[in-house]
């Protein structure tokens, strides 16, 4: 039944992990499908969330019911159908929730453009930061003149 | 400027108030996309065996569908619920018998006695997945016109048939 196939398994760990987490998945693999089947069967199964063990891919977890929705994707696929419409028969009972990989929406928006935000204020943060330093320690004071050296003085003073 | 320093006094008030609230929540509670969806549809037998039903069965008043399983903790929890509701309220149940056996589901109805007008044995869990059932037991509340307008997951407490189930019941009166 296990069969390397050189374009999923890029090494010997790789393929060790695989067959120690689905080991179930293997068991329930038919045996008359194409490789090509077999491959798009494991590549779906292994991006969508069993809901009971919500940290789990159904490919990953051996609860009842992932059992039952990789058994549903096995026939679904055996019947000729394609990835998208299995997706969106689970997504239409289940909600997004069963994709690990949340669809681009206007909810999702943040999850999506956040963690970039989130970089971008930093570097911006950074720059700031180490613009202000730079000029606090450089050698060269003159430049912001006496103005701004009263400025400062002025603020000193003022600090209780 | 003076007021610079408060800036990362409040991200932080912010960021936990966030992860409070986050906590509250029950990740384990999934959102139905169902809801006020049509019920899909099923053909399956009664337990006793004497007929089939089918979602079109289920139009016409407003009802609840209730998935349990013999095996089940949980629906041990909400029986005396269910019973008090089937007897004392006049709520129409509909039981939905998920992956188990007839022997089994009917001691345990026997033993712990019935509140559903109807039972359904979804043997194979087939309804259960069309429903998008992932835990028994789970309620959907079902309009008049065969429409889902709630989902109650895990147990139906006093607390929820109070404050979510009833309301639906009584702005979706049967006549």
């Amino acid at each position: 039944m296990i069969r390397p196939n050189k374009t999923s398994l890029k090494g010997p760990l790789r393929f060790l992990l695989i067959a120690l987490f689905s080991a179930s998945a293997w068991a329930q693999q038919p045996s008359a499908w194409s490789p090509e089947q077999e491959e798009r069967y494991r590549s779906l199964i292994s991006e969508l969330r069993c809901l009971v063990c919500q940290n789990q891919t159904i490919a990953d977890s051996s609860a009842p019911l992932a059992v039952d929705l990789r058994g549903q994707v096995q026939t679904q696929l055996a019947a000729g159908r394609s990835e998208d419409e299995i997706r969106s028969y689970l997504t239409d009972r289940y909600g997004d929730f069963v994709l690990y990989k949340p669809p681009l929406r206007l909810r999702t928006l943040a999850l999506w453009i956040g963690p970039f935000a989130l970089l971008g204020f930093a570097l911006y943060a950074a720059y700031r930061f180490s613009r202000r330093s730079r000029l606090l320690m450089s050698d060269k004071p003159a430049a912001p003149s006496a103005d701004a050296l009263r400025r400062l003085l002025d603020e000193d003073n003022g600090r209780p | 400027m003076r007021t610079r320093f408060l800036i990362p006094i409040v991200v932080l008030a912010g960021l936990l108030v966030l992860l409070a609230i986050g906590l509250q929540k029950d990740p384990r509670e999934v959102p139905s996309p169902l809801i006020g969806k049509p019920a899909p549809a099923f053909d399956l037998p009664a337990l006793a065996a004497d007929r089939r039903y089918t979602h079109e069965d289920l139009l016409g008043r407003p009802l609840l569908v209730n998935f349990f399983a013999s095996w089940c903790a949980g629906c041990q929890i909400e029986h005396p619920v269910l019973m008090r509701l089937a007897r004392e309220e006049g709520v129409e149940i509909i039981g939905m018998d998920y992956k188990d056996t007839r022997e089994d589901a009917e001691r345990w109805l026997g033993h712990h006695g019935n509140p559903y007008r109807t039972v359904i044995a979804d043997e194979k869990g087939q309804a259960g997945l069309d429903w998008g059932v992932y835990g028994v037991p789970e309620t959907y509340v079902i309009g008049r016109d065969g429409r889902i307008l709630y989902k109650q997951i895990g147990p139906v407490t006093e607390a929820a048939w109070r404050e979510r189930i009833r309301p639906l019941l009584i702005a979706d009166p049967a006549t």
